[in-house]
């Protein structure tokens, strides 16, 4: 029998009233600010920008301190927020070639043009805990050295000179872009589609794949051709004034892989290339992104397709952890009446295997 | 415009005293979304990167000058300050005192552009050979 029953009310407002005095924690400890989110964690908020795929930093620190600091929960509020909204148009693809570098290295080629540039880096730390920042050490003005203007080209751009490194093919400027938050994912994806879908999925999910590619299933032979951070500018064709404006600049994180490939019946032998980009500093997601990336070209360039990195349906649909957590967790929702008719059904079972076989007869 | 849209509300302030009561807002200060596209290995076919908050305001002129404001992030007061510093730009009475308003954003910017490469290239690495043996 169906029975629809409601409530709860009081203690769903008494919880979330519990939650805002469990987020504040210790009175006697200052509130932290979202401004101090934003320019303290930002690590922090990049994540929540690249997974919630809105670059606001503002309201990414809003969101991860409503969050209690949990960055998928964060990246949720975002993707929430962002529904409201109507949207304006799509940029001019950001060239980061054009790029504000604040890092940028090589691990193929030591002297590129530009040189390799270490910036804010984790690389090369000793993963000591630092108790200075315990005690609140004032935080010495960095070096500075004269900057030259040499260019720094992509170092994937240098290779493809000798046609030793696939050429990405530039596209039809007409044809539509595929836009996963307008259309349902449709399967087989395209690799513009894929390159979405990657951007905004999960991080761990991601460099999960990406290690597994490494570890042997999937293989591919990565060589990280480059990774920069830096500013690029962001443009938008405005439909009233007819030409392109200029909007502001983002951080983004881009990694190009340089894989192994040994040809195919139509490929020469050469590099082929794995690609990721995101909002942000976020080299380990970006690395992974590559990763996967090359690893999701598989049946393009002739390769067998057996690993989960590999398989196109499994990465892309699984890769989204506001949809994953979603799913996940709505298991905690309650489920009355599909357990009440599950336990109905065992127990007629266990009556019938106990000698009373009401279920059979009936059958019969 | 790349300017303008890299300055602060206080960099941009005065404008309202430039406009007086003359400026009649066209359309008001609206925020959306804009999908930021990448290229395919930064040089291919374009993706959907994901998106960024935009602001966006219109004010007219008497004389029928349009301008038009847009900014990334959530700020009103900017993207109609944006809106204003291209209507008064556009009209000859005030397109210098417009100029003389950027130029300190300008060199503002520009200053903070060459701090970032120069501690930027303090982190480049010079490598030296390590004296070989005599074997």
């Amino acid at each position: 029998m169906y029975v629809a029953v409601k409530g709860g009310e009081r203690a769903i407002d008494n919880a979330h009233r519990l939650l805002a005095h469990a987020r504040r924690g210790d009175p006697a400890v200052p509130e932290v600010a979202p401004a101090q989110i934003r320019e303290q964690l930002t690590l922090a908020v990049d994540r929540v920008m690249t997974e919630g795929s809105l670059y606001d930093r503002d309201l990414a620190a809003i969101a991860i301190k409503q969050a209690r600091g949990d960055l998928v929960e964060a990246a949720f509020l975002v993707r929430a927020f962002r529904s409201t909204l109507p949207r304006f148009g799509a940029s001019e693809p950001v060239d980061t070639a054009a790029m504000q570098v604040a890092r940028r290295v090589s691990a193929t080629f030591k002297d590129i043009p530009g040189g390799q540039v270490l910036g804010p880096t984790f690389d090369y730390t000793h993963r000591l805990v630092d108790f200075l920042l315990e005690a609140g050490a004032d935080v010495p003005e960095p070096a500075r050295a004269p900057a030259d203007e040499t260019a720094m080209p992509r170092v994937t751009d240098l290779l493809g000179h000798d046609d030793l490194i696939e050429r990405n093919p530039p596209g039809d400027p007409d044809a539509p872009v595929p836009d996963l938050t307008r259309e349902p994912l449709d399967l087989p994806a395209g690799r513009d589609l894929r390159l979405q879908n990657l951007a905004r999925g999960d991080e761990g999910f991601i460099l999960a794949l990406g290690y597994s590619t490494q570890r042997g299933f999937g293989r591919t032979h990565p060589f990280a051709g480059e990774i920069r951070l830096g500013e690029v500018e962001v443009e938008l064709f405005s439909e009233d004034l007819g030409f392109a404006v200029p909007l502001g600049d983002i951080t983004v994180t881009e990694c190009q892989m340089v894989n192994q490939f040994k040809g195919s019946a139509t490929e020469p032998p050469r590099f082929t290339r794995g690609y990721g980009l995101a909002f942000g500093h976020c080299e380990r997601k970006t690395m992974g992104m590559a990763l996967v990336d090359r690893a999701l070209r598989a049946g393009e360039l002739g390769e067998e397709v057996k690993a989960p990195a590999q398989d196109e349906e499994f990465v892309l649909m699984h890769s989204d952890n506001v949809q994953a957590t979603g799913f996940v967790e709505h298991l905690k929702l309650p489920h009355y009446v599909d357990f009440q008719a599950e336990l109905g059904l065992i127990r007629e079972i266990a009556g019938r295997q106990a000698g009373d076989e009401p279920l059979k007869e009936a059958a019969e | 415009m790349a300017t303008v849209a890299r300055a602060t509300v206080g960099e941009l302030a005065a404008l309202d005293a430039m406009a007086g009561d003359r400026a009649e807002m066209l359309r008001a200060p609206e925020i959306g979304l804009v999908m930021v596209r990448g290229r395919i290995g930064g040089d291919g076919a374009p993706f959907n990167l994901g998106e960024a908050t935009v602001t966006r305001a219109a004010v007219a002129l008497p004389d029928g000058v349009i301008g038009f404001g847009h900014v990334m992030g959530r700020d009103k007061d900017k993207a109609r300050l944006s809106a204003l510093a291209d209507a008064l730009w556009q009209a000859p009475a005030t397109r210098d005192a417009v100029e003389a308003l950027l130029a300190p954003v300008r060199a503002r910017i520009a200053a903070e552009t060459t701090l970032k490469r120069e501690r930027a290239a303090a982190t480049r690495v010079d490598f030296f050979t390590m004296v070989r043996g005599d074997n």
